[in-house]
């Protein structure tokens, strides 16, 4: 059966008989860089066609069909011209900053990449506080985009950038309540344990109410968090034409669309990882032979579908919805959401404490 | 012209303490077309709103002086591009007028027709842009889809399918297509099938409504006094419909209603539009069937030429009142020429309504206005 965890291990096995110990780990850093880097081209040019194509399948339109067959080299060609087109830095622009700044935002998904288990025992860094580390690095991408939108020296910039730091300061909040339901449950911040702990059931599933809560809250802080619609107001078209990326031209621009999606990619993983089991497969109680089957499926294929399940729902609701006004953001943050989260995190400590989950 | 110190040095002068000028425009998302506005916010509060126009004045006008009866007439196409074919109306009406000129009773009701077509395909693409300018894109390709039929309509009618210019002095340049009214049925048909996706998607969206509702809100009293007609009045109860106060061609003879809320609010205003391309289908609906048989086009003299004195017409667009003023000396161009464009006196509220809201309110009370850039400026 495929599994990339021979892989692995074969691979590791290999290099620390053939090196020594020290240069075999230097090597397994390079292959890991190489296959992140490798993994986030790939991603962008898949999220970005299937984005379109979503789109294009909701506006009763066909969308990229031209470039290749059913247009699926439509990106590769769009990523051709950005890097070939010339990156405009503006006069009076802070040209450290604006230079730095789609690296920054660009690195948070890189590192947001370590911990996340992407099939059965394949995981760059299974660090035993891994949610702790997701929660405090993903905060670190507002630096990026107000980095951004101060270095511009454009006043749609520097608009976009105010309301995105208070976007995500604020959806912070919630997503890390919702976070902390399944840690709750868990009782573990590790991400493989949680997986583990999914084995006979998704928390979804028998997490009862406050899992399902958790969840709904979770989808709604993260669309905010990767400044998604209906929460696009760091970069609303009609507003800001394209708020805090305005100035961006080329290579830099293609950065920060880039890591629009690969934020959208890691909040969903974890998404997955969390509510939907990771690379845990279907399995329903006493049914052996289903169980049978769907671990039949590789685990690397079952997180994938997973993953790309949020994302298309995260892709729906930015094409159904308009797009909400920066106090009524605010609002339904503070008002609705966090007082939510507060309680369901009492409601699943009650249940944890009791044991009524399954 | 300027250099680019000289633009920073400006703009820092012209706000005062804690306050942000943005020049929104020329080239903006929301302004749909080339409408400068000079927004002042405090952080994202708006302060003043001040619209630059003259970025597309092509002094039509001025132009039309030197222009004969018949040729005046297809210069008003470009004034208010969505609602060409009305435009076109208002001055054949003019010189009909002027001149005493019987039109035939199958151009009266086709024209009519058209001019119900024209609203409806301005109002459809009027919805995807207000949608779109909320942020959602999705809506805009729903209202093309039904737009496009209309367009289509047009194509086959007269050859264009944006600048009509249907419209002779007398009646109507060409007979219609032996398809129009099969059609038309078929547009009708579709609309009606349609229009709940419309409510589903838009209409009944809570975010949308939170958005429009109790935003950029025009009483009555202003309405009139800014000189708001059209769905912009008649969503501050203001009854102000040209085809009922005054109604010309057949629109007497025709039963609708005028679409009339009293919340004054953007939402009031999408309202009415979205009530009102159903009273056009109703309009079609009775006279589709009814087409008389005939000419299409009445007997005019060749060379025509307005009695002296002063004219004025006016027909209800698909934005307000359209108004032809024509001085004559007795030749064959007119010596002045003047348009009550609808857009300039819906353009004049928005500082009105929309300063003390939010920028994205901003959009909801710019989009609800239904700006056509040209018909600004003209």
């Amino acid at each position: 059966m495929f599994s990339l965890e021979g892989i692995t291990t074969s691979v590791q096995d290999w290099l620390f008989m053939k090196f020594n110990p020290t240069m075999a780990l230097a090597m397994e850093c390079v292959i890991v860089i190489l296959l992140s880097i490798s993994l986030f081209a790939i991603l962008g040019l898949i999220l970005v066609l299937m984005e379109r194509k979503v789109a294009a399948h909701i506006q009763i339109r066909l969308g990229p069909n031209r470039v290749g067959p059913g247009g699926m080299f439509q990106t590769v060609a769009d990523t051709l011209k950005l890097i070939m087109k010339e990156g405009l830095v503006p006069d009076k622009a802070d040209k450290f900053l604006f230079n730095l700044a789609p690296f920054v935002v660009m690195m948070v998904g890189m590192l947001l990449l370590a911990p996340i288990a992407f099939a059965k025992n394949f995981q760059i860094w299974d660090i035993n506080i891994g949610v702790l580390y997701i929660s405090a690095v993903s905060s670190l991408s507002v630096i990026g985009i107000l980095m951004a939108g101060w270095a511009s020296n454009n006043k749609y910039s520097l608009l976009g950038a105010m309301r995105s730091g208070a976007q995500i300061v604020s959806y912070e909040l919630s997503a890390g309540f919702a976070v902390l339901t399944i840690v709750v449950l868990t009782g573990s911040l590790q991400l493989s344990e949680i997986v583990k702990a999914q084995e006979n059931g998704w928390w979804i599933f028998k997490g009862h109410i406050p899992a399902l809560i958790a969840f709904v809250l979770y989808i709604i802080a993260v669309t905010a968090e990767t400044n998604r619609a209906p929460f696009d107001l760091a970069e609303a078209e009609s507003e800001l034409t394209a708020g805090f990326h305005t100035e961006y031209s080329g290579m830099r621009f293609a950065l920060f669309f880039l890591a629009e999606y690969i934020n959208i990619f890691i909040v969903c993983a974890i998404g997955a990882t969390l509510f939907f089991g990771g690379w845990m497969p279907l399995h329903i109680g006493n049914w052996e032979a289903f169980n049978h089957i769907m671990d039949y499926i590789p685990s690397s294929v079952w997180f994938m579908g997973k993953t790309f399940f949020l994302i298309f729902l995260i892709m729906w609701f930015r094409w159904t919805f308009p797009r909400l006004r920066v106090d009524q953001l605010l609002n339904l943050e503070w008002k609705y959401l966090l007082p939510i989260s507060l309680f369901n995190l009492l409601l699943v400590a009650i249940i944890a404490i009791l044991g009524w989950h399954f | 012209m300027y250099n680019q110190t000289e633009i920073i040095k400006d703009t820092s002068e012209l706000g005062a303490d804690g306050e942000l000028v943005i020049n929104m425009g020329p080239q903006h998302p929301a302004t749909h077309g080339v409408l400068h506005l000079v927004v002042t916010l405090n952080g994202e509060t708006i302060k003043k709103i001040e619209p630059h126009l003259g970025f597309i004045h092509r002094s039509i006008e001025k132009m039309c002086e030197s222009l004969t009866y018949r040729q005046f007439i297809y210069v008003t196409s470009r004034m208010d591009y969505l609602s060409s074919h009305i435009n076109n109306l208002g001055c054949a009406l003019l010189v009909e007028k002027g001149m005493q000129i019987e039109v035939p009773e199958r151009a009266k009701y086709i024209r009519v027709i058209l001019s119900e077509l024209t609203r409806i395909a301005s109002h459809e693409l009027w919805l995807g842009a207000m949608a779109m300018d909320l942020g959602a894109f999705t809506p805009f390709f729903y209202a093309f889809r039904e737009r496009e039929m209309i367009t289509d309509i047009m194509e086959d009618t007269c050859g264009a399918r944006l600048t009509m210019n249907y419209i002779v002095p007398g009646g109507l340049m060409y007979d219609l297509h032996p398809d129009f009214q099969k059609k038309v049925k078929a547009f009708i048909t579709q609309f009606k099938s349609k229009v709940t996706e419309y409510e589903d998607l838009v209409t009944n969206n809570i975010i949308f409504q939170s958005r429009t509702k109790g935003v950029g809100i025009l009483s009555a009293e202003d309405a009139i006094s800014y000189g708001c007609t059209g769905p912009v009045a008649r969503a501050s109860g203001v009854s102000c419909d040209i085809r009922k106060i005054y109604p010309y061609e057949v629109y007497d003879k025709v039963e609708f209603d005028e679409v009339i809320e009293t919340a004054g609010d953007s939402f009031a205003r999408y309202i009415v539009r979205v009530k009102e391309m159903n009273q056009s289908i109703r309009i079609i609906e009775q006279l589709i069937d009814n087409i008389p048989e005939g000419d299409f086009v009445g007997k005019t003299k060749n060379v025509l030429k307005l009695p002296k004195g002063e004219f004025y017409s006016r027909v209800e667009t698909a934005r307000g009142e359209f108004g032809v003023y024509v001085v004559s000396e007795g030749g064959t161009t007119p010596h002045r020429i003047k348009f009550r464009s609808p857009g300039f006196s819906n353009l004049s509220v928005l500082n009105h309504i929309a300063a003390g809201g939010m920028i994205g309110d901003l959009m909801a009370s710019m989009g609800t206005l239904d700006l056509v850039i040209p018909d600004i400026d003209r």
